[in-house]
Formats: C-alpha cells, sequence, structure tokens
C-alpha cells in the first residue's frame, strides 16, 4: 500500500457518475417490481370467475390514443433535454409543461378507463384476472403520476435555480425514468392488450 | 473423576432417551413401502455424506490445534495461498458426492414421485381428502361413505388420495406409510400409498393452518381386506348423512373434532368443493372468499 | 361516525392490556409496564441530561456511515433480545403442553409468538446486523470517505427502525399476524385473518423493505464507484466482495417482496383476488413469490457472514487466504445459483417429478460452492499461526456446526425425503443450524472484530469466550433433539401434543438448551457493558491495528475519525495494510503523503423526518386511520421536494484541522 495524494481524483459525494449508476440501480430493481406484476398477470388473466376477461372490454384505438400521448411525452421531453443542452431555460420549460400537458392527458384517459370498467361492474375485485389488470396498470399510471409530480417540482426548480449541474442531472435522471416508463407502456400494451385481443 | 460422572449420567439420560422413543419412531419405523424407501434414502444420503463432513469436522479441529500460535514448531508459512492440486481436490470432492447425490435424487423423484400409481393387490382404492378448519374430512367415494378425522385402509391395496381443501393450505401426511402433500383450495393434489402391516398410525396436516392446527390429526387402521369391508358395511349404515347443508354445517371452525361416521354422501361432493372455486356453484358456501357466507 | 374517521378501525378494545378477551391480561400488563417503563427511562435520562440537541445532532441526523452502522448494530441487539424472549416463551410453552396440560399460552397467542419470532430474527435482527456491519465495514476496507449517498443510508436506516417500531407496537396496539413468518394466503387473507396482525406484518416489512432496497443500492453503488486508485474488483478484500454479491441479491429479491406483499395488502384491503382461493385467485402463485424473494434472502444474509469469516481466519492465522480467486467466484456462483432453487421450499405441492428432481439437484450444486469455501478456510489455518481470540473461535464453531447445517439442508434437497421431513422439527432444526451457525456467529464475530475500529476499545475477552461457549452448547442442547423430533415425526408450530407421542422429553432438553443461549446473551451484553467500563484501561484500548490486520481498516487510527482517512491511499495488493508492514519491517521507507482539504456531507435530518412520516402512513395503514395515511403520505413527498431545494448539502474540512485530528491519535497513544 502507498499513500500518495490523489489530486485529480478526490471522492466526492454525487459525482455524476456514481449518482447515475445508482439511479439506473433503481430502474433495475423498478423493473424487477414490474416483472413481478407481469408474470402475476400471466398467471392470472384467464381466471375470470363469471367469465369476464380483458378480451371483452377491450377497445384498442382507445388504447392506442393513451399509448400515443404517451410515446409523444417522451418525444417532448426529448426536446426539453436538447434544449437544456443548449442552455435555452424558455424553451426547457415550454417543453417540461408540454410534456406534463401530455402526460396528465395520459392518467386522465387511464382512470377514465378504470372509472369505465369500475362502473359497469367489473371492477378489480370481481375476479383475478381483474385484479391483475387493475393492479400492473394502475402500478404503470401510478409511476408516471409521481413522474409528473417531480416533472412539476422541475420546473419550479428550473424558475428557483435555472440550469444549474444539478438541475441538469435531475432532468437526465427524470428523463431516464420516463424513457423506462414508456418501455413498460410498450410492454404493457403489448401483452395486456395486444395479446389479450388475439 | 468429576466429569466421568457427569458424562456417565449424560450417557445414560441420552440412550433412556433414545430408547424410550423407539416405540413413536415415525418415518424411521415404516410400515408401508413408500415410506421405506424414503427412509432408505435418508440413511444412504446421510451416510454419503457424512464420508466428507466427518473428516471435514475432524481436520478443523486438528488444524486448529497443530497450528495454534503457540506451537512454534509447526510450519508457518504465510504466503502459502495457492496450490493447484490442493484447489482441484477442493472442488473435485463436492462435485463428486453431488454427482451421486444428483443420481440418486434424479432416480428417486420419479419413482417416489407421489403423483405415481404403484403395485398393490386388487383394484385402487380411491379416498377422498378434504382438509376443513380444523379436521380432515375423508370420502369413500365408491362406497358413499365418509369419516372425520378417521382413516381405514386394508393391508397391501393401493391407496390413491385425491386431495383438496376448503381452508387455508394444510399437507396431509401419515409418515410411517409416505410423505406428505398439500391440500389446497381450488386444487387438487394425489398421493400413492400402500400399508405392508396392519396396525393403527399417526396422520395429521403438516402445515399450518391456524388456532386449530394442533388439534387435526387423525389415526389410520390398517386392516384385512375382510375386515375393511365390514367396516365400510357398517358405516353405509351410519345414521349421520352428509348432505350438501351438513357439509356447510362441517365446514365451519371447530377444534379437535371428534371422529364421526357419514352414510349417503352428496354424490360428486369433492369436485363440487373443488369447482366451487372456479365458478359459481349453487348451495355451496365459499368462506374462502367472503362473498357468500357472512365475514368472520 | 366521528370515531371511525379520527380512529379508523381502533377502538378501545385494541388495546390487550386494557381489555383482553382471552387469557393473559397479566402477561400483557406486565409486557406494557416493562416497555413503558424503559421508554420513561430513556426519555427521563435525556432530558435531565439535556441531551435531547446532542441525540438529534449527533445521532438521528448524522449521515457518517460508522454511526449509521452503530444505530443499525443496536437495532439488532434490541430484536435479538425480543425475537430471543419470543423463543423462550415457545420453547418452555412446548415443554409444559402435553396431554392434558394446554400449557400457559392459547393458541391464539402462541402462534403470534413464534410469527413475531420468525419475522423479528430475520428481517429486525439479521438485516441490520447485516447491514450495520456492511456500514462499518465496506467503506473502510475499500478506502473510502462514506458511502456513495449518505443521505440515503440515514433513510434506509430509519426506515427500517421505523418497520421494527410498527412491528413492535402490535405487542400493545392490537394483535401481531398469527399466520407463520411467510404469511402464506389464504391464512393470510382477509377472511380466515381478518384482524390488523397481518397489516402490521405486511406495512412493518414493506418499510423495512424499502430500506433494504435503498441500502442496496447504496452499497452496490458504493463499492463499484468509490474504491480508492489501484483496487481493482480483484483486489477488494473478500467481505466486501461478499457484500457486493449480496447487494446484487437484494436489489433483485427485494422488489419481488414489495410486489407480493402489496398484492396481499390489496386483496386484504380491497377485496381483490390475487391469492383468495375463490374468484380466480391463486394462493400457489403467493407461495412462489415469496420464495422468489425468501430464498435469495437466504444468501442476502450468510454471503456476508462468509466473508466475515474469511477476514478472520486471515487474520488470526497470519497468514493469506487460501484460494481468494476460488472464493471469489464460489461467492458468484453461489449468487446466481440462489434465485433457481426457491422451489426446493415447496415439493410438496406436487409440481411433478421432473420439475422436483432439477430444483432438488440445483440446491445441491449450491453445496460444492459453499464446501470449497470450507476447504479454503480449512486451508488458511494450515500452516499458519492460530490465535484462538473470540472471532477465531465463532470461526471454528461455525465449520463444525455449519457443515452439519449444510449437510441437512443437501438431505431435504432430495424430494421424496422432503416430503418426510418437510415443515417437521427436522427442518427448524435445519435452518436455526444454518442461521445461527453460520449468520450469527458470523456477525458475532465480525462485531467483535470490528468492534475496536469504531469505538477505540476492545471487547472483553474472558466473557466472550463464555458468550461463545454458551451459544455453542446451547445451540446443539437446543436443536440436535429438534432433529429427532423431526425424525420422530414432530411437526412445526404446534401449541399442544399428546403424551402418547413421547416427545415430551426431547422438547424438556430443547428448552434447557435454550436457557442455555439466554445465559449467553446475558454474557453477551455484560461483556459490552464491562468493556464500555473499562475502555480506558491500557489493555481494552486499541490501537490503530490491534488485531494485526490485514487490510485497509487497519491502517487508520481507532476509532476511525469522521472522514475515514486523512489521505486516500492507493492499493496495488489483495493484503495493501499487511505488505506494507511487511516493507516497513524490511527497513523500506514510507513517504508522508501530504494532506489537502477533506470534501464531506453535511448531517441532514431529513432521513429521519420521510421515515417518522412513513411510521405514521404505515399505522394509519394498519387501522385503516385515513387522514394518517394522507399525512404520512403528504409528509413523505413534502420533505422529499423541500430536500431537493436544500443546495448546502456538503462541506470541506480543513486540511490543518485533519492534521490536527490525526495528531491526536498520535499523542493519545504516547499517552
Amino acid at each position: 500500500m502507498t499513500t500518495k495524494t490523489v489530486t485529480e481524483h478526490e471522492h466526492h459525494h454525487d459525482t455524476d457518475s456514481t449518482a447515475f449508476f445508482g439511479f439506473w440501480l433503481y430502474i433495475m430493481s423498478d423493473c424487477v417490481l414490474f416483472a413481478s406484476l407481469f408474470a402475476t398477470f400471466a398467471v392470472l388473466h384467464n381466471n375470470t370467475f363469471n367469465g369476464f376477461g380483458v378480451k371483452e372490454f377491450l377497445d384498442l384505438p382507445y388504447i392506442l390514443a393513451e399509448t400515443l400521448f404517451l410515446l409523444a411525452s417522451s418525444f417532448t421531453y426529448g426536446m426539453a433535454i436538447l434544449a437544456m443542452y443548449r442552455n435555452n431555460k424558455c424553451q426547457v420549460k415550454a417543453w417540461l409543461v408540454f410534456t406534463i400537458i401530455l402526460g396528465v392527458s395520459f392518467v386522465i384517459l387511464e382512470v377514465n378507463e378504470f372509472m369505465h370498467l369500475i362502473h359497469v361492474g367489473h371492477g378489480p375485485q370481481t375476479s383475478g384476472a381483474m385484479s391483475a389488470f387493475f393492479t400492473l396498470v394502475g402500478t404503470h399510471g401510478l409511476h408516471v403520476s409521481m413522474g409528473l409530480l417531480w416533472m412539476v417540482v422541475m420546473v419550479i426548480q428550473l424558475y428557483v435555480f435555472g440550469i444549474t449541474p444539478a438541475t441538469k442531472r435531475r432532468l437526465t435522471y427524470l428523463g431516464m425514468f420516463w424513457a423506462f416508463l414508456d418501455i413498460v407502456w410498450i410492454f404493457v400494451f403489448t401483452i395486456v392488450y395486444l395479446m389479450g385481443a388475439l | 473423576m468429576k466429569l466421568r460422572h457427569f458424562l456417565s449420567i449424560l450417557f445414560i439420560a441420552i440412550t433412556t432417551l433414545l430408547l424410550a422413543s423407539c416405540s413413536h419412531l415415525a418415518m424411521l419405523d415404516p410400515k408401508g413401502m413408500i415410506a421405506a424407501s424414503e427412509k432408505k434414502l435418508l440413511i444412504d444420503a446421510t451416510l454419503l455424506m457424512l464420508v466428507v463432513v466427518i473428516p471435514v469436522i475432524l481436520i478443523t479441529f486438528y488444524f486448529a490445534w497443530r497450528y495454534r500460535a503457540s506451537n512454534k514448531k509447526a510450519t508457518y508459512r504465510p504466503n502459502d495461498a495457492h496450490s493447484v492440486p490442493i484447489e482441484i481436490v477442493c472442488w473435485t470432492i463436492p462435485i463428486i458426492i453431488v454427482a451421486i447425490l444428483g443420481v440418486m435424487t434424479w432416480v428417486s423423484s420419479h419413482k417416489l414421485d407421489p403423483y405415481r400409481p404403484i403395485a398393490g393387490k386388487g383394484k385402487p382404492i380411491t379416498i377422498q381428502a378434504i382438509s376443513l378448519n380444523w379436521k380432515w374430512l375423508f370420502i369413500y367415494p365408491n362406497k358413499h361413505i365418509a369419516t372425520v378425522n378417521y382413516l381405514q385402509i386394508p393391508v397391501g391395496h393401493q391407496i390413491r388420495f385425491l386431495i383438496t381443501s376448503d381452508a387455508p393450505m394444510n399437507s396431509l401426511e401419515i409418515p410411517r406409510l409416505a410423505g406428505q402433500i398439500y391440500a389446497m383450495g381450488g386444487m387438487r393434489t394425489q398421493l400413492h400409498l400402500v400399508a405392508d402391516e396392519k396396525g393403527v398410525y399417526r396422520g395429521f396436516s403438516a402445515n399450518y393452518s391456524g388456532a386449530g392446527f394442533a388439534g387435526m390429526h387423525f389415526k389410520v387402521h390398517v386392516t384385512s381386506i375382510g375386515d375393511y369391508n365390514r367396516w365400510v358395511k357398517k358405516t353405509q349404515a351410519a345414521p349421520k348423512k352428509l348432505s350438501l347443508a351438513t357439509y356447510n354445517q362441517l365446514m365451519k371452525d371447530s377444534e379437535n373434532n371428534p371422529v364421526a361416521y357419514y352414510s349417503h354422501v352428496e354424490p360428486k361432493l369433492f369436485e363440487k368443493v373443488l369447482m366451487k372455486f372456479t365458478k359459481p356453484m349453487p348451495g355451496m358456501d365459499t368462506l374462502g372468499d367472503g362473498t357468500k357466507a357472512e365475514k368472520r | 361516525m366521528l370515531e371511525k374517521i379520527l380512529f379508523g378501525k381502533l377502538t378501545y378494545k385494541s388495546f390487550p392490556f386494557l381489555y383482553s378477551p382471552e387469557t393473559g391480561t397479566g402477561i400483557f400488563i406486565g409486557l406494557v409496564l416493562f416497555m413503558g417503563l424503559i421508554v420513561l427511562g430513556v426519555l427521563a435520562y435525556l432530558t435531565f441530561t439535556k441531551k435531547w440537541t446532542w441525540l438529534w445532532k449527533e445521532w438521528l441526523t448524522t449521515i457518517d456511515h460508522k454511526k449509521i452502522g452503530i444505530m443499525y448494530l443496536i437495532l439488532a441487539f434490541i430484536m435479538l433480545f425480543r425475537g430471543f424472549m419470543d423463543a423462550i416463551m415457545m420453547r418452555t410453552q412446548q415443554a409444559l403442553a402435553v396431554g392434558h396440560s394446554l400449557g400457559y399460552l392459547p393458541p391464539e397467542h402462541y402462534d403470534q409468538i413464534f410469527t413475531a419470532h420468525g419475522v423479528i430474527m430475520i428481517f429486525f435482527m439479521a438485516m441490520p446486523f447485516m447491514f450495520g456491519l456492511l456500514n462499518l465495514g465496506v467503506p473502510l476496507q475499500i478506502g473510502a470517505r462514506d458511502v456513495a449517498f449518505p443521505y440515503l443510508n440515514s433513510l434506509s436506516l430509519w426506515l427500517t427502525v421505523v418497520g421494527a417500531m410498527l412491528i413492535n407496537i402490535s405487542l400493545v396496539v392490537g394483535k401481531f399476524a398469527a399466520t407463520g413468518w411467510l404469511a402464506y394466503p389464504p391464512l393470510s387473507g382477509i377472511v380466515y385473518s381478518p384482524g390488523v396482525g397481518v397489516d402490521y406484518y405486511i406495512w412493518g416489512l414493506q418499510i423495512a423493505g424499502v430500506g433494504s432496497l435503498l441500502s442496496g443500492v447504496n452499497f452496490l453503488v458504493t463499492i463499484f464507484k468509490m474504491r480508492c486508485p489501484g483496487m481493482t474488483l480483484f483486489k477488494m478484500p473478500v467481505f466486501t466482495w461478499t457484500a457486493l454479491c449480496t447487494t446484487i441479491l437484494v436489489i433483485l429479491a427485494f422488489p419481488v417482496l414489495t410486489a407480493t406483499l402489496a398484492m396481499l395488502w390489496l386483496d386484504r384491503f380491497f377485496g381483490m383476488h390475487f391469492f383468495t382461493m375463490a374468484m380466480g385467485g391463486n394462493a400457489m402463485m403467493y407461495i412462489n413469490l415469496i420464495w422468489v424473494w425468501g430464498h435469495p434472502e437466504v444468501y442476502i444474509l450468510i454471503l456476508p457472514a462468509f466473508g466475515i469469516f474469511s477476514e478472520v481466519v486471515a487474520t488470526f492465522c497470519r497468514k493469506r487466504l487460501f484460494g481468494y480467486t476460488t472464493m471469489i467466484w464460489a461467492t458468484i456462483s453461489i449468487t446466481i445459483l440462489s434465485f433457481v432453487v426457491w422451489l426446493h421450499h415447496f415439493f410438496t405441492m406436487g409440481s411433478g417429478a421432473s420439475v422436483n428432481a432439477f430444483f432438488g439437484v440445483a440446491t445441491m450444486i449450491i453445496a460444492i460452492p459453499t464446501g470449497v469455501k470450507i476447504f479454503n478456510w480449512l486451508f488458511t489455518m494450515h500452516r499458519g499461526r492460530v490465535r484462538f481470540t473470540t472471532p477465531m473461535l465463532w470461526t471454528i464453531g461455525f465449520i463444525t456446526t455449519f457443515s452439519i447445517g449444510g449437510m441437512t439442508g443437501v438431505l431435504m434437497s432430495v424430494p421424496p425425503v422432503d416430503f418426510q421431513l418437510h415443515n417437521s422439527l427436522f427442518l427448524v432444526a435445519h435452518f436455526h443450524n444454518v442461521i445461527i451457525g453460520g449468520v450469527v456467529f458470523g456477525y458475532f464475530a465480525g462485531y467483535i472484530y470490528w468492534f475496536p475500529k469504531i469505538f477505540g476499545y476492545k471487547l472483553n475477552e474472558r466473557l466472550g469466550r463464555w458468550t461463545f461457549w454458551c451459544w455453542l452448547i446451547g445451540f446443539y442442547v437446543a436443536f440436535m433433539p429438534l432433529y429427532v423430533l423431526g425424525l420422530m415425526g414432530m411437526t412445526r408450530r404446534l401449541s399442544h401434543y399428546s403424551a402418547a407421542s413421547g416427545w415430551h422429553p426431547y422438547l424438556i432438553v430443547a428448552a434447557i438448551g435454550a436457557g442455555i443461549i439466554l445465559v449467553g446473551i446475558i454474557c453477551q451484553f455484560a461483556q459490552l457493558y464491562v468493556s464500555y467500563k473499562n475502555r480506558h484501561k491500557p489493555e481494552y484500548r486499541a490501537e490503530a491495528d490491534p488485531w494485526d490486520g490485514r487490510t485497509l481498516e487497519w491502517s487508520i487510527p481507532s476509532p476511525a475519525p469522521f472522514y475515514n482517512f486523512a489521505v486516500t491511499p492507493t492499493v496495488d495488493s489483495i493484503d495493501p495494510f499487511w505488505e506494507e508492514k511487511e516493507a516497513l519491517k524490511n527497513g523500506e521507507q514510507v513517504a508522508k503523503p501530504k494532506i489537502t482539504d477533506i470534501h464531506m456531507p453535511k448531517n441532514t435530518g431529513a432521513g429521519f423526518i420521510i421515515a417518522m412520516f412513513s411510521g405514521v402512513f404505515g399505522f394509519g395503514a394498519v387501522w385503516h386511520i385515513y387522514w394518517m395515511i394522507a399525512l404520512g403520505l403528504l409528509g413523505i413527498i413534502i420533505t422529499t421536494i423541500a430536500r431537493t431545494f436544500d443546495t448546502k448539502t456538503d462541506y470541506y474540512v480543513k486540511a490543518e484541522e485533519v492534521e490536527k485530528i490525526e495528531a491526536s491519535y498520535v499523542s493519545g497513544a504516547e499517552k
């Protein structure tokens, strides 16, 4: 062991790569959480008890609209990140607001779908299949809502701090999170809706 | 001297204990061919592993003693941290043991699969077992009789249990005849066994299922086929009948249930108990989910 | 109506010490008085000695990994005591409740006790102990000043504490689950467990589980990103390696637990049908999911213990660890294999012969790397200089005891044998054999090993030896009879049995064994007390390197200064400190490095506050008190957001100050 002074690389806390790796690990663990829910859905999706399953209520165009809102929100978020690299605070905020609007629309559409199902008597209490459906899709929705809350906080932080290394870093993580939710939604869309329709 | 005294007392105590328990050995004193094979497997596997475990324990003590810090005569090689031959031996020994055990496992898992029918005299006798809170209901579907916490089977005949639960998960075990298998609501599991000797053996639930669990045991009477047939005849004349209504009553919680005999069992009762969890069944209470019966 | 809003399901009947329909009121009153006295005593002490600000500044808001580690250990020891009291009650009940005697505990009570025993020992004794040792050991071993995310670290600690508090509140408010430690549905469903016990279980575990997950992320990042220059992966100390594998398992396994418990709660709270018997639920899925978490959990606990033994063996044999690379690969293969064996916990579910055989063989394969590890420890002793200090005693006790436990484990991985032994006391004996003989022995060894580094004085060796022998002998006396009882067909979790069974004598012996272990635990507390009292005596004082150590943590003064390393070290071998000492002996000169300013994180109360709000949320969720749920959630969210607006989270320690502190150690040693 030699103890020589390390000047170029002092061990800072929360350095970019460290925190980035940490956030990435969190996303991986979230992946496992969703994997459990997907597995549950795979096991339970035929356990309909009274015969009413996902197939019966599928409204693909409606879901497609939902999907498009979410995908578009990812696009606008990407624009926000690009603006961030250009250090254009106004544009970042504008794109973030767009993203929030699109995201909120997605959540509203999903809640509406849920309300409708519960209203016509196919709530999560009616069978194992419906419990699995509501929980899987709902957990994704909950994640999106948390992401939206985070986005609102980021807009405020941009007002307060402007584009600083800290806000930049947080925007990057939020971007990762948002992209992750997109990917999960693609799986939800494919496995729950498309495969349900077949 | 004192130590010797103490040790001899200890020795006597242990022997007494072991002798006292000889008559209570469960799986170690098997009375059925499945349990006998399971016992043999247990002993073979143990001996095989002791071949390494005992030397390891002895070497541990030897090395610890031999290389104690105060023993300056012992060789000291502080930088000896690698030796290809030793490492090869380290890996090879466990691999060989596990390979042998692995083959034993594969073969025995298939041979002693509880779902596999086994050779026995005559036609196999089917018994349907339903675990309830907190008792066992046994249905002899072909004889239209049922019992609570009591089993009678003929010696030498193949017995096929179909098992389900109308309560939390339980596990059906008669250790001197065969190992256990779970009883689960809405699921049907199977267990095959043959009793080789007449006698009375202990059966019980081996999976904790709530407050009355400790009382969920029963006696298995293994008798000659003649005695068995006579018992069936007698039970077919039993005054209590097992209708759906009686069953719904029986389902309710009760602890340390006495033995009971039923004649005229509701047809396809077992199947109905199984099915009521998968689709709505008229006349069946489904406490298991609380939709129909009031919550307790 | 107003009552419902204010108190949810909580009524005066929820306080068993005031209103108890069953027997055992006396026990409850005694319990509440006892707990109340302790709490009052602590509060009074803090108030009279004016220590509240000290507590807040030095402990509640600290983000120093060493202090967090200490608090984890305190939690672990308190919970060890609590869990062990449950064990004593179980053993006495089973020693008494034979034939006409029903013992002193009604089944409802006994069932809660064995559930609490399992939950507390695994989640609130072993897990905090493990994370405590990781906190004490890992940053120091890799030459880091702290963990990657110090604030997250404090949050993890306090979440674990809050989880433990929720479980313990169930002693006095309401009841605990009576379902067994994994709460299999349908028994844990709302129909068969309508009370709040399972809800306590769910939320206690859920909150502590999030803490564990965050800790896992934190330590994995720490190990990957904060190693000192020169420390490549294959130059890391073995304990750090096992910590690395453990955290990978935590990250992969704990989300499954979170999801599973959440679904169980949805079943109970919203009447969903994941695991109910009817309406399309599937309880077997719960059993699969819980063991997909549960089996890796076993390795999460044992791997760091393996790491500790590796450190201890090398240090106290004054010899390089034999087969370092083999050791690492063995650890990695155990990590991977631990995810493909979960089905061996339920061979009796009827999965079919081939499936059972596959999982049986996979389980046995784990015995290969484990066996290799044991051989490697043995060959480290070979041609070494074995010093029989207490950590080494625990290690030798471990090797022998664990070999037996491993053997019975492999035995039960043969499915047909398992059909006979599953759920019997043989199983109970087996897992206590590996958990006590492996995990507990290992953690105790680690506790004694690192204690001087953290506190600056050694633990009393004589009492340490007493502790060891009581535990070792007590273990054999308590659990060998259980093996026999398992073979005699005694099932676990029986609150009563018939006299004709012939089990009674063995259960009496087992109860005596538990008593011997109790003496061991008392010795352990006495050891701490005596050592603390005598900490200034020269024979207790620990210098920087009390054990003639090999790794980086022994190169810094004891107790370790808050910044750990005045100068970040650079390493080029597995045993860097040992090599340096050898070099000094050979007369080589080591240049004194120049000290520069040190960048440190600032204390923050955010972790503590968030955890307290999650406690409010958890209690509300247990009792269906909706305003508490809302308040808790809101508090968590607002505190988290507020924390992100705090920009002054770090500071610099000036070089001169570091030099002063370092010098004070040198002058202290000269005295």
